[in-house]
């Protein structure tokens, strides 16, 4: 009896409450709408469509596309361009990834310290970030050039070193390009580790001086664990620049000399796009999304348990 | 405690004299460009003080290569992007942000897949995208692939999450509908977010170049990096001069744009709470 009547109370609200729930989740599909389709069509579309694209062969004028299964993939695994560019790849991500970091910790330390003119500092560690990497491919290529460029240059006065061909010789080639990366990289990485630095209550550092810490455990036990957040938020922008940051290569080096700068996306704007074989790049960027997917999923899995969030 | 005092001020010197090389290696390249921009040619290698000053370098750059029709296919392709990506971004965000409907966090981790996953890796599908579409070597196909951002999405849902739902409830007994409440109580609070979102965009699109150089194939369509990369590597050998010129006019407006606001820059991505 008593709950009949607690059910005849209750049925007109739930009725209207359904009612506003109905429209919330139409206002939601209608404001949502736009943006999905876009994201389906550039994003979620082309990941599926260069799946499937791999299996088929590269449609030519008087041949069109067909069904060769895994043969794209087996090319690709004789192919030992693929193998260097895919190596390379791996050493320029594995040298740019920690290296842009630790710079940049080192610099947000530096400006939110006590240093003579951090403003001037914080402009000039923040200045490559703003131009475009095409304007200073350019300038980076003057730096590298033999004999006369400013690298040679500094290195023929300090150690007395005769001209090396920096971009021009695969030994030294990788590294110039992670270097002009790096330097591109640390200032926005920067501003990020800024922010966080500044957000700290300084109650905690009060509270670690009455305690009578030194520097270094001050850094190490308050500041780096309050950096965590940070740190991901900044390791998931630099694993993704260590697989799409390329314009400086393009301009410079063409992923030569020999192939030696040679990365997964250049070689496939290359074969994509100067040799048309379209069948291969969709299997070379299928590998660069399962890479960039593994990635993705050591980061929010394993890192982002260890990483207490707000 | 005499030495203690000692060892952290010349730790202090060492660190600061470590800041300032970074600091001066890092703005290096802008230095030698503004040299060599301003210098005629010879002096482009020898570091003269009293060599002689000319902006011959930037005349020549600009009559050498249509970098007015490139600044304006730069400025409209921004342009568009940053107004798709706010009304489209707004939207979207304002949805995962307020209405809780079955399936909106699937959709979200969805959403979430383009941060990781950017166009620029998809050249070749979009380019086969574009050409069905009929929109190869247009501005807007330079545009599209990155109206709905899932970064903008992100960021934007972040700060709508923050605003308090008295203020929502407030506005609805006043008689807003959801628009009016989206456009009078949420966009205005979320506007540190707007700007630093814009600044990221602006300057990561102005400054974009491998889609662009995928897709455009003529003066009328190429922006900037474009136009700049055509310029240096086929019509001017290795003139450093004027190769200095034309990169400082393409990045002069961002790096403008940033000096003057430089503490609205860094302060808007602190209250925007990207970290």
């Amino acid at each position: 009896m008593h709950r009949r009547k607690l059910i005849v109370f209750f049925a007109p609200s739930v009725a209207a409450e359904r009612a506003v729930m109905r429209r919330t989740t139409l206002h939601a599909w209608l404001l949502l709408t736009p943006a999905l389709v876009l994201l389906f069509a550039f994003t979620h579309y082309p990941a599926i469509a260069t799946f499937w694209h791999s299996l088929f062969s590269t449609p030519r004028a008087n041949r069109p596309a067909r069904w060769v299964g895994t043969d794209n993939y087996l090319a690709l695994l004789e192919d030992p361009i693929f193998w260097q560019a895919f190596w390379n790849n791996a050493i320029y991500a594995g040298a740019t990834i920690p290296l842009s970091i630790g710079i940049a910790l080192a610099m947000a330390l530096w400006v939110n310290g006590r240093l003579g003119g951090r403003g001037l500092l914080r402009m000039a560690y923040f200045t490559p970030t703003i131009l475009p990497m095409i304007a200073v491919a350019n300038l980076w290529l003057f730096f590298f050039t033999p004999d006369y460029g400013l690298l040679d240059q500094v290195t023929s006065t300090l150690f007395g070193w005769g001209p090396t061909n920096w971009i021009g010789q695969p030994e030294t080639a990788l590294g110039a390009m992670i270097a002009v990366a790096v330097w591109k990289e640390a200032g926005f990485f920067m501003i990020f580790y800024l922010a966080a630095l500044q957000a700290i209550p300084p109650t905690l550092y009060e509270a670690a001086a009455i305690e009578g810490a030194s520097r270094w455990t001050v850094f190490r036990r308050v500041t780096l664990p309050l950096l965590g957040p940070t740190t991901l938020f900044i390791l998931v922008n630099a694993v993704i620049n260590g697989f799409r940051l390329v314009d400086h290569i393009i301009v410079m080096t063409r992923g030569g000399p020999n192939n030696a700068t040679q990365l997964l996306l250049t070689y496939i704007y290359e074969v994509g796009f100067r040799f048309w074989d379209t069948a291969t790049a969709a299997a070379l960027t299928l590998v660069l999304l399962v890479i960039l997917g593994g990635a993705a999923g050591v980061q929010f899995f394993i890192l982002g348990k260890r990483t207490h969030y707000r | 405690m005499r030495g203690l005092r000692f060892t952290q001020s010349f730790g202090v010197a060492l660190q600061t004299l470590g800041a300032w090389t970074l600091g001066i290696l890092w703005i290096a390249p802008l230095l030698y460009a503004i040299w060599a921009a301003i210098h005629p040619t010879g002096y482009a290698v020898r570091f003269e003080i009293f060599a002689p000053l000319t902006l011959q370098n930037f005349t020549a750059a600009w009559d050498a290569a249509p970098f007015s029709r490139y600044f304006l296919n730069t400025f409209l392709l921004v342009t568009m992007i940053l107004a798709a990506q706010f009304v489209l971004c707004t939207a979207a965000a304002f949805a995962f942000a307020r209405g809780h409907f079955r399936g909106s966090s699937l959709l979200f981790g969805l959403v979430l897949i383009q941060l990781m996953i950017m166009p620029d890796i998809l050249l070749v599908e979009n380019y086969a995208s574009m050409r069905r579409l009929g929109l190869v070597d247009t501005i807007f196909a330079i545009g599209l692939p990155y109206m709905a951002s899932a970064f903008g999405i992100f960021l934007l849902r972040q700060a709508f999450m923050q605003i308090p739902k008295e203020l929502e409830e407030a506005a609805r007994v006043e008689g807003y509908g959801t628009i009016g409440i989206l456009l009078r109580v949420y966009v205005p609070l979320a506007k540190p977010t707007y700007i630093a979102y814009g600044l990221t965009s602006v300057s990561y699109h102005w400054n974009n170049f491998l889609w662009p150089l995928v897709i455009t194939n003529s003066v009328e369509t190429r922006p900037l990096t474009v136009g700049l990369s055509v310029f240096a590597s086929t019509d001017q050998g290795i003139d450093w001069a004027i190769i200095s010129a034309a990169t400082l006019m393409t990045s002069a407006p961002l790096l403008i744009g940033f000096m003057l606001f430089q503490r609205q820059f860094v302060q808007s991505f602190m209250r925007a709470g990207i970290r």
